[in-house]
């Protein structure tokens, strides 16, 4: 019997399907059908969820090679859902950005496919089937249909990548043949009591490290990231920053820390110094780049890093009281969220620049406030939200992890909010190049917003008001399951 | 009741958007005159208990982080808000004649007002960091699209200032949650945290919050935007804005961490002492009218910190005092400064103004600006003499040598003051002494109505201060870094 779940993961492939065999006109409608069927199953399956309860639910189990152990176990609880949830919400966000031709709506289907998946799957093998499964298709994106220097960012990418997928996959061969199981939820249960004993533990955890740190990414193994984001058309952009950075935390939550929570006591410090570099580095780096897109890449990176200073913050501390591991789980699973809302919504408006203007460097702008006020207020807003301005959405996650990780991390949380005012000066000097000043020649003949922009533009923008005034309806998703994992890491 | 200074405040800058652009000014004017009449009417009530940091409002935002929507009310608030009623309605009154984007202006207007309506009311710490930071935004537009010299650079300074003083606060926000686990304010107030986290926890909020009050060495901001600013940006600038910071160093700052602030008194001292002499001395040889008040308010400002930092009840009430007095006097200097002179004359520059034999042209301007300096030097009779002596008499007992200094600082101020009046309006030119008075617009209702508000507040504060004192002082003794 099909469940709710796989159904889920099975539309986006059947739509890359009916693309591939199809050749129909206008396949970016096709793919965004797709879009809305997935969506409509998405809010089913939160309709479906149910808060109150922790742990996995609605969960499918059918053997697949029963020989290693590998079975196909698709659940969610409060993380997964979110992140579904997310990606069911960026995906037409990004078709909506940029007509894309059939091939690309195809590969992007099936990378929203393996992201459900991956999000849901409770089995290592399964999992890395569909880590891996996305990384083909954005490789393809961004190698075909990226701009230019794309030869050199999708090789660049990829290579880091995949160096991290195979030290993964021989880090959990290690503990596949140390314990018998891929199964996440019996191997988190073993994880207190060490999965691995001798020095070899280093290798397996620092091997999974590895993996995910690449892919958030984490300072110092970040820098295919500015030019994969650069080079990408603008709606793989936001894909890729808005769900696909998320496998690494997602997987650095589900995988490294309740696996090895010993070993991140002992490796916390130097793991906090790299995150609090990504922190406050990424945007001096945004701050001094000319072109936009990297500006945003860059601003990525400190985003994420917020993410990962409140999960380790709390992992890494020998005790730390339950309401601060609350705050900073929630904060965590809320910046996520907000992260790929507004990273994405930033993608979107400097691919709304770069289609009036042909470039996207920040001093081919000059004075659009007088000629396109819509577009930019509309873009101050997404680039309010992501300097994380109180009232919008990514303030309440920022404090929350702040809050979380100040109690057992003080001097890092500190050094970390020295990002927020980087980023605040990055933003607030691109808003004065490109929007104020005298209306520069090359910018006199731009539209303002069109109807069709403003139409995917006015419900992002709403969403991220809605969660900045009221976060609760976000929380009640994930509650229970933050009490759980807190239990789990306490 | 006083909640509605809000709501009416925001309600008004949402119609505002809604409606033609010719109704913009009414609407402001409307929902100003009405956060005024609210903010009046605790004054003629005796059933609002204002030596407690009463609650009005509390309603769970988000329950599951102890967030509330938590607003209070206690002698302090009340005054503060008073202010941000009288300069709104004033900025409203002197931006009459705003005719480019009108309705995105008043838009931007009303948000300011509402948010500081917002802060001097806030009693949960998220609440008020979020009304807080939310005054930047329309700060930056008001002065980045509407403002005049140098107008980009001034409102980035402001921004790039406010969002580095806010980045300090959150550090200290977060470490006061962090640490006592609530955000109610008056919970906060109660709770124990230990010397080692106020030592440090103190001057980073404090002087996060400080950067918005103009403390020297962080006041740089303060000349550069009320220039950029347009009239109305300046007098809520200087009226209400700069009051934001020193209204939540005291309230949460100080008020959280009294042994920090124990530590670090005399250094606030001594700063404020040195940002009230130096912007005087950098005011008396400014030659664009408008620096010469900027600098004029750092200097005034210096006044209340140097109250907050004796750390008595004398001091203290002082300073609150003079958070309204400036707030009044202030507003008026930009209102003559930005409306009325530079309007019609299009210099600020004082030796250009020299020429004009401007008291002749434009007398009801001169009243007026002679009435704010009067106010500004402290003469006895308004406002500004009232709060600078409570707050000399305050300093008197800790800081004896402060108040010697701080003397000489004072006459430095009068001698701005009166070079600035003398050379915009008293300066007669030899040559054409006799020649006719330059035509220029006469001065207008609206500017009279709001120069007269202005002037009938410093007024009435200055000869019977004891109307807000009273209200102020049981406020402060609730204090805890008094006890």
């Amino acid at each position: 019997m099909v469940g709710l779940i796989t159904f889920l993961i099975i539309i986006p492939v059947a739509g890359a399907m009916v693309l591939y065999i199809g050749h129909p006109k206008n396949p970016r409608a096709v793919a965004l059908i797709f879009n809305a069927l997935s969506g409509f199953y998405a809010l089913m399956l939160w309709q479906k969820f149910d808060a109150g309860t922790p742990g996995l639910q609605l969960i499918e189990r059918h053997p697949w090679i029963p020989a290693i152990g590998a079975e196909y176990v698709v659940g969610i609880d409060g993380l997964s859902l979110i992140l579904v949830l997310l990606t069911s919400l960026v995906f037409p966000f990004a078709f909506c950005a940029q007509k894309l031709e059939r091939g690309a709506c195809a590969l992007m289907l099936v990378m929203h496919a393996a992201l459900y998946g991956t999000f849901t799957a409770q089995n290592f093998v399964l999992w890395f089937l569909f880590y891996e499964m996305s990384l083909v298709p954005a490789f393809l994106l961004i190698k075909i249909y990226g701009g230019e220097n794309r030869d050199y960012a999708a090789v660049k990418f990829f290579l880091y990548t995949f160096l991290g997928s195979v030290a993964m996959l021989l880090a959990f061969l290690g503990i596949y043949f140390a314990k018998g199981t891929f199964d996440f939820v019996t191997l988190a249960d073993l994880g207190k009591s060490g999965l691995i004993a001798g020095n070899f533990k280093w290798f397996v955890f620092g091997g999974i490290f590895l993996g995910l740190a690449v892919k958030v990414p984490l300072f110092p193994f970040h820098t295919w990231l500015p030019d994969a984001y650069q080079t990408a058309p603008t709606g793989v952009s936001m894909v890729l920053t808005g769900t696909l950075s998320k496998m690494g935390v997602y997987g650095f939550i589900r995988l490294l820390v309740p696996l090895f929570p010993n070993e991140i006591k002992i490796a916390g410090p130097w793991i906090l110094t790299l995150i609090v570099c990504s922190i406050v580095f990424a945007p001096l780096a945004a701050w001094v780049q000319r072109d936009l897109k990297r500006m945003v890449a860059y601003l990525s990176i400190n985003h994420l890093g917020y993410c990962l200073l409140g999960l380790f913050a709390i992992a890494a501390a020998s005790t730390s009281s339950l309401i601060d591991m609350h705050a900073a789980l929630s904060g965590v699973f809320l910046q996520i969220f907000n992260h790929g809302i507004t990273a994405a919504a930033l993608f979107y408006f400097v691919g709304l620049l770069e289609q009036r203007r042909g470039l996207r460097g920040i001093d081919d702008f000059g004075g659009l406030m007088a000629r396109t006020p819509l577009l930019c207020g509309w873009m101050s807003v997404a680039m309010f939200s992501s300097l994380g301005l109180p009232g919008l959405n990514g303030f309440v996650g920022e404090f929350l992890i702040f809050k979380g990780s100040f109690a057992t991390a003080a001097t890092f949380t500190a050094v970390a909010i020295l990002g927020l005012l980087f980023t605040a000066v990055t933003f607030m000097r691109a808003m004065q190049s490109l929007f104020s000043g005298p209306l520069a020649e090359s910018c006199t003949g731009f539209s303002d917003l069109l109807l069709s922009e403003k139409v995917v533009i006015v419900p992002v923008t709403l969403l991220m008001f809605a969660i900045g005034i009221s976060p609760q309806f976000v929380f009640n998703i994930f509650n229970a399951t933050v009490v759980q994992m807190a239990r789990l890491f306490g | 009741m006083i909640a509605w200074t809000i709501y009416i405040t925001f309600a008004g800058a949402v119609v505002i958007l809604l409606l033609p652009r010719s109704f913009a000014r009414w609407i402001a004017l409307a929902a100003t005159m009405a956060g005024l009449a609210i903010s009046l009417a605790p004054f003629f009530r005796h059933d609002v208990d204002l030596a407690h940091f009463t609650t009005i409002v509390r309603v769970p935002w988000v329950p599951t982080l102890g967030i509330n929507y938590h607003l209070a009310l206690d002698g302090i608030s009340l005054v503060l808000v008073l202010v941000t009623g009288i300069a709104a309605v004033s900025a409203v009154l002197f931006s009459w004649d705003v005719n480019k984007r009108a309705n995105e202006f008043f838009f931007w207007l009303l948000l300011v007002v509402g948010g500081s309506y917002g802060v001097f009311l806030s009693a949960d710490l998220f609440l008020l960091f979020l009304f807080y930071e939310l005054v930047i935004v329309p700060k930056y537009f008001l002065i980045a699209i509407f403002g005049s010299t140098n107008k980009e650079y001034g409102a980035m300074k402001l921004t790039l200032y406010s969002f580095f003083g806010g980045t300090l606060v959150f550090i200290g926000v977060i470490a006061a949650y962090a640490s006592a686990g609530s955000l109610d304010l008056n919970q906060l107030a109660q709770f124990q945290f230990s010397p080692q986290l106020q030592s440090w926890a103190f001057p980073v909020l404090f002087f996060g919050f400080a950067v918005l009050a103009g403390i020297w060495p962080l006041h740089t901001w303060a000349p550069t935007g009320h220039v950029a600013a347009p009239t109305a940006g300046s007098m809520l600038l200087a009226g209400i804005v700069m009051k934001l910071g020193a209204y939540a160093a005291l309230r949460v700052a100080m008020n959280l961490f009294p042994q920090g602030f124990q530590m670090w008194r005399n250094t606030l001292v001594v700063l404020s002492v040195i940002g009230i002499v130096y912007a005087a001395a950098v005011a008396l040889r400014q030659r664009d009218l408008k620096f010469v008040i900027g600098y004029s308010s750092v200097s005034h400002m210096g006044f209340v910190l140097l109250g907050l930092a004796t750390a008595n009840v004398f001091g203290v009430s002082g300073a609150v005092l003079q958070m309204f007095s400036h707030g009044v006097i202030g507003a008026l200097l930009f209102a003559v400064a930005g409306t009325m002179i530079y309007r019609r004359t299009h210099t600020r520059d004082l030796d250009e103004l020299a020429s004009m034999n401007l008291r002749r042209a434009l007398p009801f301007a001169a009243f007026t600006f002679v009435i704010a300096s009067a106010a500004s030097m402290g003469i006895p009779g308004f406002s500004g003499f009232a709060a600078e002596i409570t707050i000399l008499i305050g300093a008197w007992k800790t800081y004896p040598v402060a108040v010697w200094i701080v003397g000489a600082g004072m006459v430095l101020v009068a001698a701005f003051t009166l070079r600035a009046l003398k050379r915009s309006f008293f300066d007669v030119d030899p040559a054409n002494a006799s020649a006719a008075p330059p035509q220029m617009d006469p001065i207008t209702i609206p500017e009279k109505l709001g120069a007269g508000l202005l002037m009938l507040a410093t007024v009435t504060v200055g000869v019977y201060p004891k109307i807000l004192l009273d209200r102020i002082q049981p406020a402060v003794e609730a204090m805890r870094f008094l006890k």
